[in-house]
């Protein structure tokens, strides 16, 4: 044992190579994406690391390593669970032999996502086992029991962090190398009779799940990391239960108070009944503190019906506790004051601030995809159009003053979603922007549907070359894997031309004329045809030197500030003048103005 | 002793290193610690924030508005939008050099943090205000205000280690090359006040 300063997801992977992974896919998106890029950085050599397509192939991926006797990991955030959602349910029937943990981070705020949805819920509709770590170092803890549990039930299990968990970091006890376990799979064996999904299967298998997860309910009112602690004054009728990060937040704001009884649940599936009526007895109330869903207080209030015990179970439901968002001390300290009289920390009391800037998220100076959508804005000028994006960060596209984002749904969403605009308005001129990650991930059957069903759309593919809104992870386009090879690159010209898009421009965007020129000509084609716009992440690349106005041949008419908003370009006293720390000397503002008042950027040179 | 310290300011100012320097000089003495910080889109030119606690029972690395104990101000504005986390008696160090949203550009706004720092100067008692940007010049490297702002802040007494304790993370956790400018800085920064 030795103590290290790790953020959740990196304690999380660490647990997992402590309890002897062999192998562990998945699908960047925040907040889960460190996990696997913590693996990869402390791979003792033995264990396969893959970023897959999209989930689904990653969770089919780990479940084939797992039917092979394998220790699996595959990892993902909440969102990309409803892509994977379709073998996730099956092998819930199937099962496995080798551990396979689905780490499936959730972001209540949501902060990072679009939905708000818990994980929890998918555990008890696919029957799974779940668990949900309250702090870092149970994160790290807990991935070791997943694996047992998983490995002694033949099941996968779900583990399920939130975003506060995955990205705190704390001091915590880890394993010294020596103390790993290792696990050397056994290989597939065949077996038609287990591997092979029927009716008749399912029927028999549907029987044993809910044989065993009545048996698991009891067996986690006995986990250790599933607890009761008694109230401070014995005579305290009230109660909280809570789990996750939440259950941390009332641990801080009750230390060196009067705390009433408290209830952390760690399995919310099967959920541990018996330690629940234990908990209940004797209460008159109860507030449940949780974060997205109320699991807990209508697991509560069942059981309360269940064994007749006369216990108010109150909570999201009651209106106790926020519907939506996440909890913080803050909302948790308030929600404790009102039901059991805690004395909340008083704030201070400081005079009205003077009005803040408000710094909304924006694409990076010199960020390639603005030169794209200002090209397609530009071209498109004075014509009804339908401008349907998609998730990455050029999602960000959709802010002022470029306002090209129209749609946004779900990964590859825009490119189907574009098409039935088309087939309802023939006269406007529709468009899907894809990123290059996103198309590998999910765009392309959206094309293909495109093609079959003739409808009348321009595909307009954001390459940069990475996944650049998790972090650069590498993806198929990009010629990398996570093993570390060199690989073939998947071309997506290749790609449009097989799914027989006939029309497939590259252009660079920065180039910005030509940009426009393309888009006018191949836009005005029927059919199905694609732009792929290729340039690299600015993020990525040398800078080249920043460009500078011109004081004698600019005439303050902010024509770059308002057509672009690059953070590069900033107001100094009211005049024009670029940011030089930030300008990456792209040289797209350069051909935006119309005294040619901007110079310099290595292009000149 | 416990400690709650807040650090913030705008993305790409180095505020997430500061923090993990923190953590680890606060390691280096055994003393259990925690962080949280802003991770994600928000860190696009957004502002970005980072909890952190040192000390005994720590349960989670975020805290209560009114319960810090330094505030650590990369940017004026930044600074006064965490101010609610400040204890009465806390010390803030802030940086006056601010950073120009991109709105403010398109809305030709007028930003420029002198009233931040007005305001910071009329509502807390232990503040010290320092140019970072004309102390990086002066070393001569944009690249070392994090160092300017923990040099500051150890000056303040209000962390938990010395000057050359943090020198020792420093050598051990950052890049060798740049260890006798972050020296520099450091020293810089501890004869400001
Ligand atoms: S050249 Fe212009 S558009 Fe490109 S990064 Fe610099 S300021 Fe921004
Ligand atoms: S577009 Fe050219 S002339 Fe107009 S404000 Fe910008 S730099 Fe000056």
């Amino acid at each position: 044992m030795h103590t290290e300063f790790l953020m959740g997801n990196a304690a999380i992977a660490m647990g997992a190579v402590a309890a002897g992974l062999n192998l562990i896919s998945g699908y960047p998106g925040t907040p889960s994406t460190e996990v696997l890029e913590t693996t990869a950085k402390k791979n003792t050599g033995n264990i396969y690391v893959e970023w897959s397509v999209n989930e689904k192939a990653a969770l089919e991926l780990a479940a084939g390593a797992a039917y092979s006797g394998a220790r699996t990991m595959v990892t993902m955030k909440q969102v990309g669970l409803n892509v994977a959602s379709d073998p996730l349910m099956s092998l819930a029937y199937v099962g496995v032999k080798g551990g396979m943990v689905i780490m499936v981070a959730d972001d209540p705020g949501p902060i990072s996502s679009q939905t708000e949805q818990d994980t929890r819920h998918f555990a008890a509709f696919s029957k799974l086992p779940c668990f949900d770590p309250s702090s870092v170092q149970e994160a790290y803890d807990m991935i070791g029991d997943a694996f047992e549990y998983s490995e002694k039930y033949h099941t996968p299990v779900l583990f399920r962090p939130t975003t506060r968990v995955c990205h705190g970091y704390a001091s915590i006890n880890v394993k010294d190398i020596e103390e790993y376990l290792v696990n050397t799979p056994e290989g597939f064996i065949k077996d038609s009779s287990k591997w092979v999904i029927f009716p008749r299967l399912s029927y028999n298998n549907h029987i044993k799940i809910e044989q065993r997860n009545e048996e698991l309910s009891d067996v986690f009112s006995q986990y250790d990391k599933n607890i009761i602690i008694p109230a401070t004054d014995n005579s305290c009728k009230k109660g909280i239960a809570t789990h996750g990060i939440s259950y941390s937040y009332v641990m801080e704001a009750l230390s060196g108070q009067n705390a009433p009884r408290i209830m952390k649940v760690a399995t919310p599936f099967p959920f541990p009944e018996k330690l629940a009526v234990e908990f209940l007895s004797g209460l008159d109330e109860v507030l449940c503190i949780e974060e997205l869903d109320p699991v807990i207080e209508k697991e509560l209030t069942y059981i309360c019906g269940k064994y007749g015990l006369s216990v108010k179970i109150r909570g999201k439901l009651t209106h106790d506790v926020k519907p939506a968002g996440e909890n913080s001390c803050k909302s948790v300290s308030e929600n404790l004051s009102a039901f059991s009289g805690l004395v909340p920390t008083k704030s201070v009391e400081r005079a009205t601030p003077p009005q803040l800037p408000v710094r909304p998220p924006v694409l990076c100076a010199g960020c390639p995809h603005r030169a794209s959508f200002f090209a397609v804005k530009e071209a498109m000028k004075g014509k009804k159009t339908a401008f349907c994006g998609d998730i990455g960060c050029y999602t960000l596209g959709n802010a002022m003053p470029l306002d090209m984002v129209d749609t946004c749904l779900c990964m590859g969403a825009g490119v189907n979603i574009t098409q039935g605009i088309g087939k309802i308005e023939p006269d406007t001129t529709c468009f899907a922007f894809v990123g290059d990650s996103t198309f590998f991930a999910s765009a392309i059957t959206g094309v293909v549907n495109a093609v079959y069903n003739q409808a009348d759309m321009t595909l307009i593919v954001l390459d940069n070359s990475t996944t650049a809104m998790t972090g650069h992870q590498p993806h198929p386009g990009t010629g990398r894997t996570m093993m570390g090879e060199i690989v073939e690159k998947v071309d997506i010209e290749a790609v449009l031309h097989g799914i027989g898009v006939k029309t497939v421009e590259t252009v660079n965007p920065l180039e910005l004329s030509k940009a426009v020129d393309c888009v006018k000509r191949v836009s005005s084609e029927k059919g199905v045809k694609a732009i792929i716009f290729r340039s690299p992440c600015a993020v990525l690349i040398k800078p080249s030197t920043p460009v500078i106005v011109d004081e004698n041949k600019c005439v303050q008419c902010k024509k770059c500030i308002n057509s672009l908003g690059c953070p590069g370009i900033v107001l100094e006293e009211g005049k024009v003048c670029i940011e030089q720390s930030l300008c990456t000397g792209c040289g797209l503002c350069k051909q935006v103005c119309p005294t040619k008042a901007i110079m310099g950027g290595e292009r000149d040179e | 002793m416990n400690k709650n310290i807040l650090l913030c300011g705008v993305g790409g100012q180095g505020i997430v290193l500061t923090s993990k320097l923190i953590a680890a000089a606060s390691m280096a003495k055994n003393i259990p610690v925690m962080s949280a910080e802003t991770i994600g889109m928000a860190q696009k030119g957004g502002s970005v924030f980072s909890f952190l606690k040192t000390g005994e029972n720590l349960y989670c690395p975020m805290f209560s508005e009114g319960t810090a104990d330094l505030i650590i101000g990369f940017e004026p504005a930044e600074a006064v939008r965490m101010l609610p986390y400040l204890k009465a008696d806390g010390t803030v160090i802030v940086n006056s050099h601010p950073i120009m949203p991109v709105t403010a550009a398109l809305n030709g706004g007028t930003y420029n943090g002198g009233e931040m720092i007005d305001y910071l100067k009329a509502n807390v008692k232990n503040i010290f205000v320092l140019d970072g940007d004309e102390v990086c010049r002066k070393i001569g490297s944009p690249k070392v205000l994090n160092m300017v702002m923990l040099g500051a802040a150890i000056k303040s007494g209000c962390l938990p280690f010395t000057l050359d304790e943090i020198k020792e993370t420093v050598q051990k956790t950052v890049n060798p090359k740049f260890y006798e400018l972050n020296c520099k800085a450091l020293d810089e920064a501890e004869k400001l006040f």
